[in-house]
């Protein structure tokens, strides 16, 4: 690596001078900006990828092949990767886990989304996305990972579309040689995502798989599992699926002194329940005060003593739009709801906005 | 015009406190319904119009580095004075607003945009969306009434400086940008009170300067030297883009507030004033311009100057779809919805122009024209 780190960032400041040499023809634009037209994953643009394939996979579960952009840095079986993608002309952002293995020839990478009732971008990946489209990503991450060297006992406990983190896994043939079960759970044999791979897998010896259709035999007790699968306190233990089960199941780790064994990941981690008021934090200045729903976020501030900047005082002027990092606000105008989670961009203007609940402001 | 508080024949008389509450309220109303549709259609839009724009913009000074040959000339200048006009009107101007900032999009933000103009982003923002159109129209409070240059009302006092406003006026318009520019870092107040060390101030010029050495090295020294041969027609094309640009941006503008029947209002009126009242001001301090749709792209719609004053965070596409509504609650309460097509409009400021820059005559105060809603100044 570090041979390789002086010529790499020679080369960057030559692209550097050449694009700030552009940039003196496209002003007040960057050169990126024409770029973005013809070629959008290219390297150096904000990462990005093309959708190039959705897959049916269940009623309500479908898997999408992206070309990601020149800036993808590949990823670790069991990652996430956020998604930026456009709802009804409003980027909305969440994270899936990533079902292909790492390092496929034609660079491609997928996702496998499952629509949840309700589900504003989930419904909208499964049943409206079309091929070509452009969506916004991050790089891969999360800790839900096996170790390098892969444990000899192995059992994955998932439901619903927690398979989807360990079909990666179990794709990048990292368990090839370990003795593996996979507990999964789903309403019906039919809405087993990935279920006739599963099935093959199970065939061919490669794991023991014990589907539990919740629709017939009710949901799983962790309990149930003395039973299903005897050794699962001495297995090294991968579980992800709703709150419930995860919950369920570090308690029943735990209580057979077993934790450390256990690894979860928690899908949507955060709901957001629009109240009335709540506690604001403005993070930068490191302000925290108690806002009825009745107050402005901007008098709020400036009662705090924290800088805001502001303009017109009515909404119109746009002088004191702020990121809100996260939490929920409510417009005083005409009662909407803006909530956010970090990562998803979202900026309100200060002074038509009251707390709807605990946020964060960066200022 | 006269303050609609000094005027014989009031055009808001015959509205009582509670109707203007329910103008107010049908207004809120109509905004909720846009902003209840807003989505997918109208992203398209804004993309599609930057897309345009960008192509445009390159293509046209691809051909202008064969300049020499006036075919290219004509053609680049064309495109590039509407990539220009685009840039500034539909786009600039809008996407400052925050009309786009529910897409949540960070590369079409206000906070985040930058256009092909000298006035920075920010100065021009707190000048344009905080200053004016909050004040609207408000005598003494509201500066894009005349720029601080020109009388443009009879109840801004005359000064013998006014006896050239056509030429300032005239001047202005060529060179827009700059005055716009001068006018968003308050350089007229500086200069005036010899405060030009104030380090605000320096700050804002700086920026200005900076703004102003970038769109000159890309206009008229970048870009003609890579055409080469064809150094100077580039020069002169690029100078061409930016006059045209200028000229039909300050004619758009004067044709927002300027023309006959619309209003003005004096600064205590607007002490505690309700939602209502202000959206009544924004009714009768603006006037729209009528012609097709390409008018209307161009202006940046801002040929709905009224809806525009009403909803100026909305997209601008959807001016023109609420404009019926609009214009139905002005006949429904008896108000005067100012419209007219462009050359009639930009006539009208400009005779609004040449005769305000000689002192009021007292018979011009005098009614001139039946019909109690036709404001006293309208001849």
């Amino acid at each position: 690596m570090t041979t390789t780190a002086p010529r790499r960032s020679q080369k960057v400041s030559f692209r550097d001078r050449l694009l700030r040499l552009a940039g003196t023809v496209t002003t007040p634009l960057l050169p990126g900006d024409y770029l973005d037209l013809v070629a959008p994953l290219r390297a150096g643009a904000p990462l990005r990828g093309r959708i190039v394939a959705v897959r049916p996979e269940t009623r309500d579960a479908a898997t999408l092949v992206i070309q990601p952009g020149r800036g993808w840095q590949g990823h670790l079986p069991g990652q996430y990767v956020r998604l930026g993608v456009d709802v009804d002309g409003v980027r909305q952002w969440r994270a899936y886990s990533l079902t292909s293995p790492p390092g496929a020839a034609d660079g491609r990478i997928a996702v496998t989304v499952k629509a949840i009732p309700d589900g504003k971008v989930s419904n909208h990946l499964v049943r409206r996305i079309r091929p070509g489209t452009i969506v916004q990503l991050d790089q891969a991450q999360g800790e839900f990972v096996l170790p390098t060297a892969t444990p000899e006992r192995v059992l994955f406990l998932t439901a619903g579309s927690g398979i989807t983190p360990v079909m990666g896994m179990l794709r990048a043939g990292l368990t090839e040689r370990a003795d593996v079960v996979l507990v999964h759970s789903a309403p019906t044999r039919d809405d087993v995502i990935f279920g006739a791979e599963l099935r093959a897998l199970a065939e061919r010896g490669a794991v023991r798989l014990v589907e539990r259709h919740t629709d017939t035999s009710g949901l799983l007790d962790v309990t149930e599992l003395d039973e299903l699968v005897p050794d699962h306190a001495q297995r090294h233990t991968w579980a992800c699926g709703p709150l419930g089960l995860l919950d369920a199941a570090e308690a029943h780790w735990a209580a057979r002194g077993a934790v450390d064994l256990l690894h979860t990941e928690r899908f949507r981690p955060t709901v957001i329940t629009p109240g009335d008021g709540g506690t604001v934090t403005f993070t930068g200045a490191g302000v925290t005060v108690e806002a009825d729903g009745a107050t402005t976020l901007l008098d709020a501030g400036e009662n705090a003593g924290v800088l805001m900047p502001s303009g017109c005082r009515m909404g119109i002027c746009y002088g004191c739009v702020v990121p809100l990092r996260q939490g929920a606000v409510r417009d005083l105008r005409n009662g909407d709801v803006t909530t956010a989670v970090p990562g998803d961009g979202v900026r309100i203007q200060t002074c038509i906005s009251a707390a709807a609940g605990t946020c964060d402001i960066e200022l | 015009m006269t303050v609609i508080q000094k005027k014989a024949d009031n055009p808001i008389a015959h509205l009582s406190a509670e109707d203007i509450e329910i103008i107010g309220k049908e207004l809120d109303a109509i905004r909720d319904r846009v902003i209840a549709d807003r989505g997918e259609r109208d992203a398209r839009y804004i993309r599609k119009v930057i897309k345009t724009q960008r192509t445009l913009e390159i293509s046209s000074r691809a051909v202008l580095l064969f300049s020499l040959f006036p075919p290219a000339w004509i053609v680049g200048t064309a495109g590039l004075t509407v990539a220009k006009i685009l840039d500034n009107m539909e786009i600039g101007h809008n996407v400052l607003h925050g009309q786009w900032d529910w897409m949540r999009d960070p590369k079409i933000h206000s906070t985040t945009w930058d256009w092909d103009h000298v006035s920075p982003a920010d100065q021009w923002k707190q000048s344009h969306n905080e200053l004016h159109h909050r004040y609207t129209n408000v005598v003494g409070k509201d500066n894009d009434l005349g720029y601080g240059i020109m009388r443009v009302d009879e109840d801004q006092p005359w000064h013998p400086m006014h006896l050239g406003q056509p030429v300032w006026n005239l001047l202005n318009a060529a060179f827009f940008e700059y005055g716009i520019a001068a006018y968003d870092m308050e350089l007229g107040d500086h200069l005036k009170q010899k405060r030009l060390k104030d380090p605000k101030f320096r700050a804002k010029a700086k920026a200005v300067g900076r703004k102003i050495r970038k769109q000159v090295l890309k206009d008229y020294v970048v870009h003609p030297l890579l055409s080469g041969p064809s150094f100077l027609s580039t020069l002169a094309a690029t100078f061409t883009a930016n006059l045209i640009r200028n000229v039909w941006s300050h004619s758009v503008i004067m044709c927002g507030h300027f023309p006959s029947g619309v209003e003005t209002f004096e600064k205590t009126s607007i002490e505690g004033e309700t939602r209502g009242e202000w959206y009544l001001r924004q009714m009768l301090g603006s006037a729209n311009i009528s012609g097709p749709r390409l008018l209307h792209i161009m202006t940046g719609n801002l040929s709905f100057q009224i809806e525009h004053h009403l909803f100026p965070d909305l997209p601008s596409n959807r001016y023109q779809e609420i404009a019926p509504q609009v214009r139905a609650l002005f006949d429904r309460y008896g108000l005067r919805y100012t419209t007219g097509p462009l050359p009639k409009q930009v006539a009208s400021a400009w005779w609004k122009v040449i005769r305000l820059s000689l002192p009021n005559r007292r018979d011009r105060r005098q009614p001139v024209a039946p019909g109690p809603l036709v404001p006293s100044g309208a001849a």
